[in-house]
């Protein structure tokens, strides 16, 4: 850059490019990834803060569903276990699950209509610095809506469990987030910004149903019970179920598997969507 | 007819480079090939404007110079390495078409995050200056002009201080004082030593700013050169005249580039107005209702890409 920095600007650009070919040391690289990883994350908090209208209805909705649903089969026991200490399980899994589906996947999709994403790509930051910090951000939202409806299930709800359990079950239904947000991210990918919010619900909801988050799984008709393995949310809520020794049946490892199996396969999509994306614009 | 200035002409070293570049979207029938075959290269000091009418493949060159997508044929080089290479993506600072930012976030917060992500940002007021967001920092985007909105990517462009700025399509949609301060801003980008690289659908304002033209048509090279040198290709004058004299004899005299006849009326595009006068009033002595007028930039421009479509 050596013809690059002899020359001088009179006018508004007053900085002259410096030869840089690449010294930077690599102390300060991973200085400046980890400011580029926080300024992601912090983005994320503003952009959800700003909107408080989602945040609410992301968080609030599941906390009305439990008071309600809890409410309509009070004194009912399932799972062995009292109705309202099963549907914490079920009703904060829905929690978890919609707010990762739809911070992800809405957020993504509107994100890559509005050319943010496009933006993003041609500067020089990592790409993972945005999806994780999207993650944290679902994280976050898991644990509000898992520790609202703890205090819910304990107040109201005469929810009783050990601190062991207590712990287990939070940290189960806060994980959740983890392979949602894999599936959110693949929709949305594959839907487009203005549809993302209209496919995920009409994805959603019936799954939800299905995979026995609304009503406990053994009151649901047999063949909806028999479709419900082939659900993610289904595997997960079993798991989470399995903390408090409230699941249907099914080995632990085998609900953690499929689990598994349907985050690759979301995240195979997601980067196969990622990939499509290249040079391509939406109007 | 490319006619390019050669290697001594322009000083400074190559920053990004594409040699026999293709992109091709889809396959089988249903391909399209938004580029063939490019060879283009930016030099430090030098701002070039890439030309052409929508569809030409100019997004596609300058997406495929930004590692935002990658050649189905060719290459692409930045800085000598990858386009995606993130070394490569830390010198570069680029204005595209339909990028956006989500409306939250605040003029302030957005230069502050894009600067940080660069090794050696531009100062945080140098950019608020040279992209004229004095007073907008506090300001959601969503709340913003268009206009205002262009300038607030402008300035993200100019954030990690790059030695190669790439400028998508910016004055599109500006009004004139506007669209002149950029242009003077680009043209200082130039002055101190950066590259820059423009893409247009006027030749007005690759005249008014280039060094060099590259004129896309059709996803092809079909000139290049400095702006006089395309001006000088294209036909910047018409005669107009009564006249017995045929379109298919005046179609072969030198400097016409086109013969119409409308009616009684032969219409001639030309390059040079004078010797096609004295050949017209040579062969036909009946002429009447000779006009020569100068033909807008923007009509020479539509002939020339007009004319490769005749040929194809």
């Amino acid at each position: 850059m050596n013809a690059a920095t002899t020359t001088t600007s009179t006018t508004t650009i007053t900085t002259v490019p410096t030869g840089r070919g690449g010294a930077a040391s690599p102390r300060y690289s991973v200085r400046r990834a980890l400011r580029v990883y926080r300024t992601e994350a912090w983005q994320e908090l503003l952009k959800l803060v700003r909107i408080p209208i989602f945040a609410a209805s992301t968080i609030a909705l599941p906390l009305m569903f439990y008071v309600i649903f809890g409410t309509a089969f009070a004194g009912e026991r399932a799972g062995g276990v009292g109705i309202t200490t099963y549907m914490l399980v079920t009703y904060g899994a829905f929690g978890v699950i919609g707010a990762a589906l739809f911070g992800f996947g809405v957020s993504v999709a509107v994100e890559r209509g509005q050319g943010w994403m496009r933006l993003k790509r041609v500067a020089p930051m990592p790409p993972l610095a945005y999806f994780v910090a999207k993650v944290l951000m679902s994280l976050a939202v898991a644990s509000v809506i898992v520790l609202g409806m703890s205090v819910l299930g304990a107040l109201l709800g005469g929810v009783r469990l050990g601190l062991d359990q207590w712990v287990a079950v939070g940290l189960a239904l806060v994980a959740g987030a983890l392979p949602f947000s894999a599936m959110g991210l693949a929709f949305g990918y594959l839907v487009g910004p203005n549809s993302a919010p209209a496919v995920l619900n009409l994805v959603w909801l019936p799954m939800a149903f299905g995979s026995g988050l609304w009503i406990p799984i053994a009151e649901l008709p047999h063949l909806v019970q028999s479709l419900a393995p082939f659900l993610p949310p289904y595997h997960f809520v079993q798991l989470a179920l399995g903390t408090i020794g409230a699941s249907e049946g099914g080995s632990p490892a085998a609900h953690a598997g499929a689990v598994l199996a349907f985050t690759v396969a979301f995240l195979l999509v997601a980067a196969w969507g990622f990939r499509r994306d290249e040079g391509r614009t939406y109007g | 007819m490319t006619d390019r200035p050669s290697e001594t002409d322009v000083p400074g070293v190559v920053l990004a480079e594409l040699r026999g570049a293709s992109k091709t979207f889809g396959t089988g029938a249903a391909t399209v090939h938004a580029v063939t075959g490019v060879d283009l290269a930016v030099r430090a000091g030098e701002l070039v404007a890439v030309l052409g009418p929508n569809g030409a493949g100019k997004t596609t060159a300058l997406s495929m110079m930004t590692g935002l997508s990658t050649p189905t044929g060719g290459t692409a080089r930045l800085f000598g390495r990858d386009p995606r290479d993130l070394a490569a993506r830390q010198r570069i600072g680029a204005m595209l078409q339909s990028s956006g930012v989500p409306d939250t976030l605040r003029v302030g917060e957005l230069l502050t995050a894009f600067r940080g992500y660069y090794p050696a940002p531009m100062p945080f007021a140098s950019v608020v200056e040279a992209a004229g967001l004095h007073g907008l920092e506090d300001r959601p985007f969503g709340r913003l002009s268009g206009g205002q909105q262009r300038r607030v990517l402008f300035g993200i462009a100019l954030c990690g201080d790059p030695e190669l700025v790439f400028v998508d399509e910016p004055t599109t949609g500006l009004d004139a004082e506007v669209r002149r301060a950029l242009w003077a801003t680009l043209r200082d980008l130039a002055g101190s030593g950066r590259g820059v690289v423009l893409t247009t659908h006027y030749l007005e304002e690759a005249d008014a700013l280039a060094d060099r033209i590259v004129v896309l048509d059709r996803g092809r090279v079909i000139a290049e050169g400095s702006p006089s040198q395309v001006k000088s290709l294209v036909p910047g004058r018409r005669v107009r005249a009564e006249s017995a004299v045929s379109a298919a004899e005046a179609s072969r005299w030198p400097a016409v580039h086109r013969a119409v006849r409308d009616g009684s009326t032969l219409e001639l595009l030309v390059s040079e107005a004078e010797p096609v006068v004295r050949e017209l009033l040579a062969r036909d002595r009946s002429v009447t209702g000779l006009t020569v007028t100068e033909r807008s930039l923007e009509d020479a421009f539509l002939t020339l890409t007009n004319r490769t479509e005749e040929a194809a």
